[in-house]
């Protein structure tokens, strides 16, 4: 009797149901969400993840009426959000229910101040002047920005315009906040400071809140009561997080579960619900030091790298954008022959400056950049251009031509290279890239993991000796972020140097032979970078985050914890290679 | 180099602080008037009014160098192409005609003819110094709020503003892009052919424009799920009330334009003529 009360207050709580809902969008023939059953309860806060093209964009568009209105398409079965069918309604009619965080807080500014952003919602809605007032300042307060309420955008850090965004949408007094990547362009810190305060709000608020993420790893650095898994237009699992964590399904969708527990899996240890293992502060560690140690001891000490030849050097490099402000500051630099370099630093803590200095795009006001024991200050864009190749963050900044042989011949064109040598180096490089079957296809048709090889591509055609990558992995999930990688892993084996600008932490520790870390203009460190993502002084002032390998290792009172992280990358990267 | 221009910078001025709407309708009847009148007398008293407001905005050279630069030669080139194709012009207006000397074939420099295009030179340089001043001293989106205060609906005017508020975004993203294409070898300098150059340009302009879109589609899902163009009418954060030196403003510019109106028509004539 009680049992079925409950479910139906659970029933009349039900603020969004998905019932054998599917969907096909009008410009593709195979449906994009097939046979979905969800329903979030109100108050609620759900994780929804899955790998790329799994549906789960288009899933979190059905619920806030871009699906059908902004994209059109055909829908099958019932969908309720707070009582109503959206699709007899409008967005305009939605956006009352469903507050909608996208990523990407920068390109989607649309006031000339915070409190104008804030306000956006308000005005739309025809709210007068005094309540505004009052509405936006309550809701700039709640998430802690109330000061800056007269702050441009450009003043902002990437932690404050995510706050900007989640104040718009909460002025909005809406029930559902529903996040679309939230974390996709913080760095490691921000992103856990996001987090936290989602959670709080949604502790005092009771809002349902919907994450959509697949950085499993920091969402679930506060609790949530289900996380639900789609692959392939479908829901695979839907479940408490403990369960879900303690079973392999995370695995098969091509996800990455959080790195302690897969440490904890090579040591031996079988992982249940009953451990906790949603979170590392809950985690039961008995019964799992003794073969986290086995395992590391058995594993061996891993060899330090070879002897470094240095290839590049920046020798004392000042450089500001304007004479008030300096963004570098006499900073030094070695790039070996041959390595995995990491620049990391927080916003505007000078990374990409130090990428474009190299390129000769701007002229450091002083000191000197040296290739091969050569000074090539002097050298224009063009001639660095011929040793040293540089990938943009959006590929999209750099196809200029349509079809994809075009793209990648397009320097050797330039730079008069006879027709035959054309086709051949293009081809060469094409099948190095795996695009070798697409080499009679228009660019528009491939996917952004493609697009960005094409890019890179159009670069080792020309057979630079350095390559730049400004976040290689951005926007990419597991599976393509590994494609990615152990593709540039493989340029460094045929002796091609690769500098990598990023705040993944994951790739840095990875892939990368050295980190240096940029603060406030200048290097903060220098080092491998397991030691610096265990180096809590490092990691604050980087707005990085300790990895969660070295928590483990120190939580289970391991010998040495460092040799922890060392020996796990390398043992991971051999499993997954197969 | 970091390029801007025409873009808005907030200042601590008179101008400045006067709201949207009444820098608007200060501009529409300062154009208006400045239009309508020939009379050299109210044009130069219009032009050191001018002069006056744009010392009082503390609005840089640096800031619009570059456009007015781009506007005095088509200043130039419409002088040119009014005395080309209409080289006696001013004699037909002011009904006297006094030749100083003579070109060639039927082009005669007169008096009257130097005497009109001065004048209209008056005039550009009453409007554009005032149009420059608007937009450099105007916040874009108190701009669309003003826009749609004198009646303009509110999409329009959004749209309006958002214009003008990327473009500082894209003049980033055309550097970037320009310098990854010159890193490729594109060269945009004058070392090449000018053909070649052009091509080289319309590779550029492949991915801004590409860029672009990716940047429109973008804000566009963020304004709809935020509710933009859902309601007929909507309010202004940025809209403020208006100010006693807003009315003060309005109040002296409706009164200058009145006195043009007044001196200009006295005699029955746009035109004043000295002759």
């Amino acid at each position: 009797m009680n049992q079925l009360k409950r479910k139906i207050t659970d029933m009349k709580n039900t603020v969004i149901e998905f019932t054998d809902f599917s969907f096909t969008y009008r410009t593709q023939q195979e449906p994009t969400l097939r046979g979905i059953n969800l329903s979030i309860r109100q108050g609620e806060k759900v994780l929804i993840v899955g790998p790329s093209g799994c549906g789960k964009s288009t899933l979190a568009h059905c619920i806030n009426g871009l699906v059908p209105f902004y994209y059109p398409g055909e829908s099958k079965g019932s969908l309720r959000i707070a009582g109503q069918t959206p699709g007899e309604r409008s967005i305009a009619a939605l956006s009352q229910a469903v507050g909608t965080v996208l990523q990407d807080p920068d390109g989607q500014f649309v006031g000339l101040t915070v409190g104008e952003d804030i306000a956006f919602v308000l005005e739309n809605g025809a709210v007068s002047p005094a309540e505004m007032n009052e509405r936006v300042t309550a809701a700039a307060d709640a998430v802690g920005i109330g000061e800056l309420l007269l702050a441009s955008p450009q003043e902002l850090s990437g932690g404050q315009k995510q706050k900007t965004m989640l104040a718009g949408v909460l002025a909005g007094n809406v029930d559902i906040l529903l996040f679309d990547e939230p974390l996709a362009s913080l760095d490691p810190y921000t992103g856990t400071k996001t987090i936290e305060l989602i959670h709080r709000l949604q502790q005092e608020t009771g809002k349902t809140v919907i994450i959509i993420e697949h950085r499993l790893e920091e969402v679930l650095h506060r609790a949530v009561d289900r996380i639900i898994v789609m692959n392939d237009g479908a829901i695979v699992a839907d479940l408490p997080p403990a369960e879900l964590l303690s079973s392999r399904l995370l695995g098969e969708a091509g996800l990455r579960e959080p790195l302690y527990l897969t440490a904890l899996r090579y040591a031996g240890v079988t992982v249940t619900p009953e451990m906790r293992p949603e979170h590392l502060e809950l985690l039961q560690m008995e019964g799992t030091a003794g073969p986290l140690q086995r395992w590391m001891d058995g594993r061996g000490k891993q060899q330090e790298s070879a002897a470094a030849e240095p290839l590049l050097e920046l020798k004392e490099i000042s450089f500001g954008y304007d004479e008030k402000a300096e963004v570098l500051h006499r900073l030094s630099l070695t790039v070996n022959r041959g390595e995995m370099l990491a620049i990391a630093g927080r916003n505007g803590a000078g990374k990409s400056t130090v990428s474009k200095l190299i390129c000769g795009f701007y002229k450091p006001a002083s000191g000197s950049i040296w290739l091969n024991g050569r000074d090539i200050s002097r050298d224009s864009i063009r001639e660095r251009a011929e040793r040293i190749g540089f990938v943009m963050q959006n590929p999209n900044h750099m196809i200029s031509k349509t079809l994809l042989y075009d793209e990648v011949a397009f320097g050797l064109k330039l730079r008069g290279v006879p027709e035959e040598r054309i086709r051949e180096r293009v081809y060469n490089v094409l099948k190095i890239c795996g695009l070798h079957e697409f080499r009679e296809w228009p660019v528009s048709v491939l996917s952004y993991g493609q697009k960005k090889r094409v890019t890179i591509a159009s670069i080792l055609v020309l057979e630079p000796e350095i390559i730049i990558l400004d976040e290689p992995t951005a926007g990419q999930d597991y599976r393509h972020y590994n494609e990615m990688m152990e593709f540039l892993q493989g340029l460094g084996s045929r002796g091609i140097t690769v500098i990598m600008i990023t705040h993944d932490m994951h790739l840095m520790l990875e892939y990368a032979q050295r980190t240096v870390v940029l603060a406030d203009g200048k290097k903060l460190a220098d080092d491998r970078p397991e030691r610096i993502l265990t180096d809590r002084s490092i990691v604050e002032k980087a707005n990085l985050r300790e990895t969660s390998l070295y928590t483990l290792a120190l939580k289970a009172g391991l010998r040495k914890p460092e040799e922890l992280v060392r020996t796990f990358i390398a043992y991971d990267r051999g499993v997954r290679r197969g | 180099m970091r390029a801007r221009m025409l873009t808005f910078t907030r200042q601590d001025s008179p101008v400045h602080s006067l709201s949207g709407a009444a820098k608007l309708i200060c501009f529409i009847v300062w154009s208006l008037s400045a239009m309508i009148t020939y009379d050299t007398r109210c044009l130069i008293v219009m032009l050191l009014v001018s002069l006056a407001v744009f010392r009082i905005s503390k609005v840089k050279f640096a800031d619009y160098a570059f456009v007015l630069y781009f506007i005095l030669i088509f200043f130039l080139l419409n002088h040119l192409a009014i005395f080309l194709f209409s080289p006696l012009e001013g004699t037909q207006v002011y009904g006297t005609r006094h030749d100083l000397f003579h070109l060639g074939g039927r082009y005669t420099v007169t008096a009257e003819q130097v005497f009109y295009q001065f004048n209209i030179a008056l005039k550009y340089a009453v409007v554009i110094p005032m149009a420059l001043l608007f937009l450099l001293a105007t916040d874009p989106s108190e701009f669309a709020a003003s826009l749609n205060r004198i009646g303009v609906n509110y999409k329009i005017a959004y749209s309006v503003s958002l214009a003008l508020r990327y473009i500082p975004d894209i003049q980033r993203d055309y550097e970037n892009i320009s310098f990854s294409a010159q890193a490729r070898g594109i060269d945009l300098s004058r070392r090449e052919k000018l053909s070649q150059r052009l091509k080289n340009i319309v590779s550029i302009l492949l991915p801004l424009i590409l860029s672009s879109i990716e940047r429109i589609e973008k804000i566009s899902t963020a304004m709809e799920l935020r509710g933009f163009g859902s309601g007929r009418k909507r309010t202004w954060y940025t809209g403020r009330p208006f100010s006693l030196s807003d009315y003060i403003a309005m109040g002296l510019l409706l009164s200058l334009a009145a006195a043009t109106l007044i001196v200009t028509f006295y005699d029955g004539s746009r035109f004043y003529s000295i002759f």
